[in-house]
């Protein structure tokens, strides 16, 4: 199995680490690769896009011009995970809390609107226990760091965990998408997850 | 790609190590002798959201990784700044070339201005408090920034000691020059260290000599004898098992920046190559005549470094003659130097 991680900016290497324990854990064989210019999305089984800065990520995604190369993969069944910034990157409507900015020209692949900084700066960043029905009875610890929420979602996206009122996980067939952490909780519980239906 | 940017021990189990180290702080406070140098600990389960915790500041520049902060004097700079892709602004009063020309006692920036450039951007702001100055950092933590630099290019306050990082919430970030240093200020809690260089210069061979000192110290603790290990964490004046835990790592536990007179695509490229996780970029960009372009391709040849044509494109889109004009450092006297301050 290969896992590209799209590796411009921000988390890519605590991805590589869970994505590594996770397919431990199952006894996979997967290679784990960047994904920078257009010819690395050929060949990948799976996507993983990092937390980082979105409007960064975005920038350089439009540099190596990637963007419909990947919606398309992504629209044919390309599985992909998304973490903060890249849930932000996989979400039709994105928005800035506070400035009211809209962030145009993502992937939109995931019904749903975003917003950015929802919880407000570094400073209310915080973790927190939440229940995911999907990954066991065991709490799993969310990380959120100046974390978007997801506050709308379409018809066809599930939500598999919240938090107050916001979505804070959802899938949409082969999309996962979470505005918090799980490759700084050091549990491999939702990679693993992710990994699983990968490989069906 | 060079080694040290695989972390081979989790993120998890680096917070965990630092939440042991506290462990007897934590008992001894059972017996009121009561300190704060190091992290509190967290409930086995938390149902009430945490603020400020370990996890939270350590993880705060992990998404700065293989990016760009750059510095900015005011909104419409850090507009300019985040258009071309920066991950953070750092909001100075005079950006350091000025500092350097203008003397006198270089204090935290104006409060107001940070407001208004937090108003306006949506992208991290940081700022620069004086070393040693609580309050100058509790100010800041009051308005809500998302990281402190506790910076040598601001006067000291206090000449002998830095903040104890501990006891705030919000992260920092502080400047060094070897392992020593940078060990010491991850003992007082800072969540990322950055090479101190040579501020404001335009000159990148300070910033080169701290990182290759901080990797070289690095690989020589790999394999050092457990009395030898001992031995520098003396000399370092830092605990032994934080020595081990590097040796282990073969890197930082914290995110390690570049800083200090980057001033063009190919100084950023370079100094990710000698192993840093991104650049700060300070008079670089603002002091030079082609500032939006030449933020861009900054931030271009740091996150792809690792790829020539890339770095070669970056390259390309700036012009030499618009670099800032920069600095010979051993024409500075001695007294002129920023990287002294704070060791």
């Amino acid at each position: 199995m290969r896992i590209g991680i799209l590796a411009y900016q921000g988390g890519i290497d605590e991805h590589r680490y869970m994505i590594t324990e996770a397919c431990n854990e199952l006894s996979i064989q997967c290679d784990v690769v960047n994904v920078v210019k257009r010819s690395d999305v050929n060949g990948i089984d799976a996507l993983i896009i990092p937390g980082g800065e979105s409007t960064t990520i975005l920038k350089l995604m439009k540099k190596f011009n990637i963007v419909e190369v990947l919606k398309e993969r992504i629209e044919n069944g390309l599985p992909v995970m998304g973490t903060c910034a890249g849930a932000i990157l996989l979400a039709k409507k994105v928005k800035d809390l506070k400035t009211g900015r809209v962030m145009s020209g993502t992937l939109e692949v995931l019904d749903a609107l975003a917003i950015r900084n929802y919880y407000g700066r570094q400073r209310e960043s915080f973790e927190v226990d939440l229940n995911i029905p999907v990954i066991g009875d065991k709490p799993f610890r969310a990380v959120f760091i100046r974390a978007p929420a997801i506050v709308e979602v379409g018809q066809g996206v599930d939500v598999l965990a919240r938090y107050g009122e916001s979505y804070v996980l959802v899938k949409q067939s082969e999309i996962l998408a979470s505005t918090f952490h799980p490759e700084l909780s050091g549990d491999a519980r939702l990679h693993r997850y992710f990994i699983e239906f990968v490989k069906r | 790609m060079w080694n040290t940017h695989l972390i081979e021990i989790g993120f998890d189990k680096i917070v965990e190590f630092f939440y042991r180290l506290a462990d007897v702080a934590d008992r001894l406070k059972q017996e009121g002798l009561y300190f704060r140098y190091g992290p509190e600990r967290l409930p086995e389960v938390i149902r009430v959201p945490q603020k400020g915790t370990l996890r939270v500041k350590y993880g705060f520049p992990i998404f700065q990784k293989y990016g760009v902060c750059m510095d900015v004097t005011n909104v419409e700079q850090a507009l300019i700044a985040e258009e071309a892709g920066a991950v953070s602004v750092m909001v100075l009063d005079k950006l350091p070339y000025d500092v350097r020309a203008s003397g006198g006692v270089a204090r935290m920036a104006s409060v107001n201005r940070i407001h208004e450039v937090m108003e306006n951007v949506t992208i991290p702001v940081m700022a620069k408090v004086r070393i040693g100055h609580y309050m100058e950092a509790r100010i800041l933590e009051a308005l809500g920034v998302d990281m402190i630099d506790e910076s040598e290019v601001l006067t000291p306050a206090d000449e002998e000691r830095h903040i104890n990082k501990w006891l705030f919430k919000i992260p920092f970030v502080n400047g060094a020059r070897n392992l020593g240093e940078a060990l010491r200020r991850i003992y007082e809690g800072a969540s990322m260290i950055r090479t101190k260089g040579e501020a404001g210069t335009g000159n990148v061979a300070e910033a080169v000599k701290h990182m290759r000192t901080i990797m070289n110290e690095v690989m020589m603790l790999v394999y050092l004898s457990p009395e030898d290990r001992m031995k520098k964490a003396r000399e370092y004046g830092v605990p032994y098992e934080l020595i081990d835990l590097v040796a282990r790592l073969k890197r930082l536990p914290v995110v390690n920046f570049a800083a200090g007179g980057i001033a063009t695509p190919a100084d950023a490229a370079l100094m990710m190559w000698l192993g840093a996780d991104g650049v700060f970029v300070g008079s670089g960009i603002f002091k030079s005549q082609d500032p939006q372009t030449r933020a861009e391709a900054i931030v271009l040849a740091t996150s792809v470094w690792w790829n020539p044509d890339a770095v070669l494109e970056a390259q390309s889109m700036i012009d030499e003659a618009k670099s800032m004009m920069g600095i010979d450092i051993r024409r500075l006297k001695p007294e002129e130097l920023l990287q002294v301050r704070g060791a």
